[in-house]
């Protein structure tokens, strides 16, 4: 599955489907294939100690799934605790974990010649979870690297 | 892998398990036909389940130990032990194959003519000097079975011989289910499970037909049961909240149904959870071969007796303690069990015995063993922790022996003199350990000199469902194992349980020991203000008054944490935490309630691991010193510290403070001129310790209570400091009443107070006040005295007077010091004392030995004209009042200047 969003800078079928998800306004696109499902959480509990991306664990079907939170490593504010959220289902190693949206946009299949590397001047955060932007019509749609978005360090914190 | 190569090494390494066990048996019992012809029967369908699949190489060696077997049948050759040991040494061999088979699915290159070639001599009868008649193999031509597909009938098994290379279907499904429980170590392509395995199953010889045990059980493979585990905990969820949504509504036509479906789910939870146990007898399986090459070995004759082998526990727990016991069983035999010389020499039975013995106690399984060999050598394990840095000269000498014995779970202990091939090699105990406090286990030595040592592991049940306490703290909830919980405190203002602070570290006073506290939220860093509505009261003390404390045990670690409410124990359904969370140690797994929520399971062992791990250290350290205070001056000796009236410090030794209390002022009362306090039931005169001091204008006053018997007095002052450890001297002999002398204590000069002085403020009867000191020379004085009162009251006088002074609590320490040869210049005594009393102990000394031309007096709250001849009849030099302290200094000061003057 991951080996598309590997290849996306050099597929050779010439377009690629996203889901489009909104955080913090601006708009992110994840490869269909790696997104298992996506759900509103309800009563997510908060880990004590795992730090401001782990936005906490939360059943879903009697599964547990890790919640994680990544507007703190964007550098974008926490959400509001009133505020509803959805979350991107995505399964790894056997595990499940939820990324934290605000709200789902809808499903673009966007051709490659629309695609552009990272701007030289995107913030240092930014650029780390960005494998590149789609120019929309009227916004740009940031790829989210996934994989890098489930790699999480909570060592420091437990310290 | 090919499904059939699979099966065949899957069912052959639990056949060669069996038959390893069932040779030991016959070695010692080579008469019992039955088992002779089990293990035939296993070797033979080994051989022929070989010859089908191909395998020419373990076929040749399966087929020549099975040749020996024939022989041992035919009564032709007789069974010992070297042709056990030569078949066991095929065994091993056959499981090398196979082990290579399994990772390159071939046999490999090779042969073993050396072995086949020994193994054929045996069965000629020339390892045995048994008849050596060439019998040839009994070959018989059987029709295969009727029934062609390995459908699992009800037949029974039937004894027959194959030709090499041949297998019958019979035996091929012989040999699928001819042994029982799964066994990991072996490494089967993939784990199996039997389900409900009412016995160690074996392939039934002809003697006892009937239905094969075998047909009434099944093989699955784990995987199902571990989906099957989960989908019935998620439908336990979904009854639970269909329950809750009926509960509400009045008159709903689902209430029956539900109840019918909750019944169910309810058995059927039960019955999946039932296939998950296994008896505890299936790690145990290897444990007699062990043994056995243990005592070939080492020369020793070893009986192993194991009991409670039907105990049940869960699979996944089963497997973790497999190889810490198989590990212990060796040290017993190998470390435990002297040699049968000197067994003999001892007077001790020639054959050493291990016992394993398994039982159930309160939602544990309680595995034991234990040898009747040496016990566990003291000395040597503490000259090996001095010499491993594990702890200095003083540490041993605090320590009591259990705590010692201990150290052989160390890392790097071994006290084994030689490193034999079996055990000696400084690794293991702390494995040992290690694995089983992982699965949430304990594990303890005792051990008794020259008779024999005890192990005792402690393990769950199970791991994958536990009862666990469902907490909350600053609004969350969480679940602690119920296993490590020893007991729930609740804890309120004013009350007998109230939370204590030492320089603002809590504690609780259980039951005369003080708990160290631990704050749930704090740990837990849950202090989060914009979740808390009222943020400004509880930022001020974190600790509400009202809260509840779970004791907890871990090891020899016993803490509480405080949590804000207790709901109920609900069973949880442990899950592992995702990979990213496992960098926090304060959490064992998650779960999900019966509402449908998630939390997390704090785990015990890391909470534990995060109190300051001197905390433990000092604990331990203070119990050994209650233990054993055996009275060496350089021992330390706990002093609160304290501030009243001026800002000097003061302090006073712990021990003689009964309890802390933090009152409301007001309630302190003026009767007859005197400050008193309703304190628990009785009126409690409070005293201030010098007349500049005065209670606190408004709120809460420290008082520090001091009892014996009946009686209590308070003593006001203005703040607890600290608790120190220190080596208490008086340096300066104080003029001041009421204060001892003057100590450093935290390099402070510090007046060490003289309890007795406002004790006596009070009751005048309780002892008079000493109003002049004599000084004298470095003389050392013993005391015995059982109450601890007395020892802390008596010993800081006679050291304020200038003496040394060496305390002990019984007749019985008194004498291990003169055993010791330390010498004293005169010894007062306690004569009521349990066990041997003081009468009894001057009685001993004076009979005989070096302690006997010593001066003793009597120390004695009964003082009437009989008590005073009795204790002057055996031998003490006077009888003192413990009322009477001017009298008892006296009395020592003109008995030493008399023995003085006589020497």
């Amino acid at each position: 599955m991951s080996d598309e969003l590997m290849e996306l800078e050099n597929d050779h079928s010439e377009s690629t489907e996203f889901v489009t998800v909104y955080i913090a306004d601006q708009l992110f696109g994840i490869p269909v294939e790696l997104i298992h499902d996506v759900f509103q959480p309800e009563a997510i509990t908060e880990v004590p100690l795992s730090g401001p991306d782990i936005g906490g664990v939360l059943n879903l079907r009697g599964k547990i799934v890790t919640a994680i939170d990544v507007r703190h490593r964007l550098g974008l504010a926490a959400r509001e605790r009133t505020q509803k959220c959805m979350a991107v289902g995505i399964e790894k190693n056997g595990e499940s974990y939820g990324v934290l949206i605000d709200r789902v946009g809808e499903v673009l299949r966007l051709p490659h010649d629309t695609f552009e590397r990272n701007p030289a001047n995107l913030d240092s955060r930014w650029r780390d979870f960005s494998k590149g932007v789609y120019r929309l019509d009227n916004e740009l749609l940031v790829i989210l690297d996934v994989e890098l978005v489930l790699v999480v360090d909570i060592e420091v914190v437990a310290a | 892998m090919d499904d059939l190569l699979k099966e065949f090494l899957m069912e052959t390494s639990e056949s060669i398990d069996l038959v390893d066990e069932e040779l030991v048996v016959l070695e010692q019992e080579p008469d019992n036909k039955k088992v002779l012809d089990n293990i035939f029967r296993l070797v033979h369908t080994i051989k022929g389940t070989c010859g089908f699949l191909g395998l020419p190489r373990l076929e040749a060696v399966a087929h020549a130990s099975e040749n020996v077997l024939g022989k041992f049948r035919d009564g032709v050759v007789d069974v010992n032990s070297d042709c056990v040991t030569l078949i066991l040494k095929s065994l091993d061999q056959i499981k090398a194959l196979l082990t290579y088979l399994e990772e390159n699915e071939v046999e490999p290159q090779g042969e073993d003519g050396e072995l086949i070639a020994q193994l054929n001599r045996a069965a000629d009868g020339e390892l045995s000097g048994g008849a050596a008649t060439v019998a040839p193999i009994v070959v018989e031509d059987t029709p295969p079975a009727s029934d062609d597909d390995l459908v699992i009938g009800d037949k029974v098994l039937v004894q027959k011989e194959v030709r090499p290379g041949e297998v019958s279907l019979e035996d091929l499904e012989a040999a699928f289910m001819a042994a029982d429980g799964p066994d990991e170590e072996t490494s089967e392509p993939e784990p199996v499970v039997e389900i409900e395995p009412v016995a160690p199953i074996v392939a039934v010889a002809k003697e006892n037909a009937g239905p094969s045990i075998a047909n009434q059980s099944i093989r699955v493979n784990v995987d199902v049961l571990e989906d099957l585990m989960t989908m019935v905990s998620e439908l336990v969820l979904t009854r639970n909240q269909l329950m809750q949504m009926v509960r509400n509504q009045e008159d709903s036509e689902f209430k029956v149904p539900l109840q019918r479906l909750s019944g169910v789910t309810t058995d059927l939870q039960e019955a999946v959870m039932k296939t998950r146990m296994q008896p505890v007898g299936n790690a145990w399986k290897k444990l007699p071969r062990v043994i056995r090459d243990l005592g070939h070995e080492l020369d020793k004759k070893i009986h192993l007796e194991m009991l409670g082998a039907d105990t049940e526990l869960d699979r996944q727990v089963l497997e973790l303690i497999k190889d810490p016991l198989t590990h212990m069983v060796r040290n017993s035999a190998d470390h435990g069990l002297e040699t049968t010389a000197e067994r003999i020499a001892a007077g001790k039975p020639a054959e050493g015995r291990v016992v394993l013995r398994a039982y159930h106690e309160g939602g544990h399984i309680i595995i034991e063993i234990s040898d009747d060999g040496r016990g566990l050598p003291v000395d040597k394990i503490k000259a090996k922790a001095l010499a491993n840095g594990l702890a200095t000269e003083s540490d041993l000498e605090k320590m009591s022996e259990n705590q010692i014995l201990k150290f052989v779970f160390a890392a790097g202990f071994s006290t084994a003199e030689k490193v034999t091939s079996v055990s000696g090699r400084g690794v293991g105990m702390d494995v040992v350990r290690t694995n089983i406090e992982v699965i949430g286990g304990s594990v303890d030595v005792r051990s008794t000199h020259g008779k024999g040592s005890t192990f005792t592991i402690k393990i769950p049940l199970t791991l994958a469902i536990v009862s666990a306490l469902i907490v909350e703290s600053s609004k969350q909830r969480f679940a602690i194992p119920q296993l490590s919980v020893v007991e729930l405190v609740r804890s309120r203002a004013g009350s007998d349980s109230q939370i204590e602070r030492i320089n603002g570290t809590p504690v609780l006073r259980l039951r005369d020991r003080l708990l160290p506290l631990v704050q749930m939220s704090t740990l837990l860093k849950l202090e989060n203000p914009s979740d808390l509505e009222n943020a400004s009261s509880e930022s001020g003390d974190t600790m509400s008054d009202d809260s509840f404390i779970i004791v907890s045990q871990v090891g020899a670690n016993t803490f509480g944490i405080v949590v804000d409410g207790v709901f109920d124990t609900e069973e949880i359904v442990v899950k592992p935490t995702a990979t990213l969370l496992r960098g926090i140690p304060l959490f064992s797994g998650n779960t999900i309630l019966g509402d449908g929520s998630v939390i997390m399971i704090v785990d015990p062992n890391g909470v534990a691991a995060s109190i300051a791990t001197a905390g433990s250290a000092e604990a331990e350290a203070i119990e050994a010193e209650e233990k054993k205070r055996s009275g060496d001056n350089d021992d330390t000796i706990s002093m609160l510290v304290f501030n009243a009236g001026s800002p000097e410090p003061k302090a006073v030794p712990l021990s003689l403070v009964t309890r802390l209390e933090e009152i409301e002022v007001e309630r302190i009362e003026i009767a007859d001129g005197q400050h008193v306090l309703q304190y628990r039931g009785n009126l409690m005169q409070v005293v201030c310790l010098s007349p500049t001091q005065s209670f606190k204008a408004e709120g809460r006053q420290p008082i520090l209570v001091f009892t014996d018997a009946d009686r209590a007095v308070g003593l006001a002052v203005d703040e607890i400091v600290d608790i120190v450890d220190e080596k208490i001297s008086i340096e300066i002999n104080s003029q001041t009443q009421g204060v001892v002398g003057t100590s450093v204590i935290r390099e402070l000069a510090t007046d060490v107070i003289d309890v007795g002085h406002y004790l006596l403020q009070v009751y005048p009867d309780w002892f008079e006040r000493l109003e002049e000191r004599t000084e004298v020379g470095d003389k050392r004085i013993l005391y015995v005295d059982d109450s601890r009162f007395f020892r802390h009251l008596i010993s800081p006088l006679l050291m304020a007077a200038g003496y040394q002074v060496v305390t002990v609590s019984s007749a019985e320490e008194a004498l291990e010091l003169k055993d010791k040869g330390e010498i004293f210049d005169i010894i007062v005594s306690d004569i009521e004392m349990p066990g041997v009393n003081g009468l009894g102990l001057a009685k001993q000394l004076n009979e005989e030995g070096a302690w006997a031309g010593i001066p003793k007096i009597a120390l004695s709250s009964n003082n009437s004209p009989s008590d005073i001849q009795k204790s002057l009849s055996v031998g003490f030099l006077e009888h003192v009042s413990k009322a009477n302290r001017d009298r008892l200094l006296e009395i020592v000061n003109a008995t030493l200047i008399e023995s003085e003057d006589a020497a």
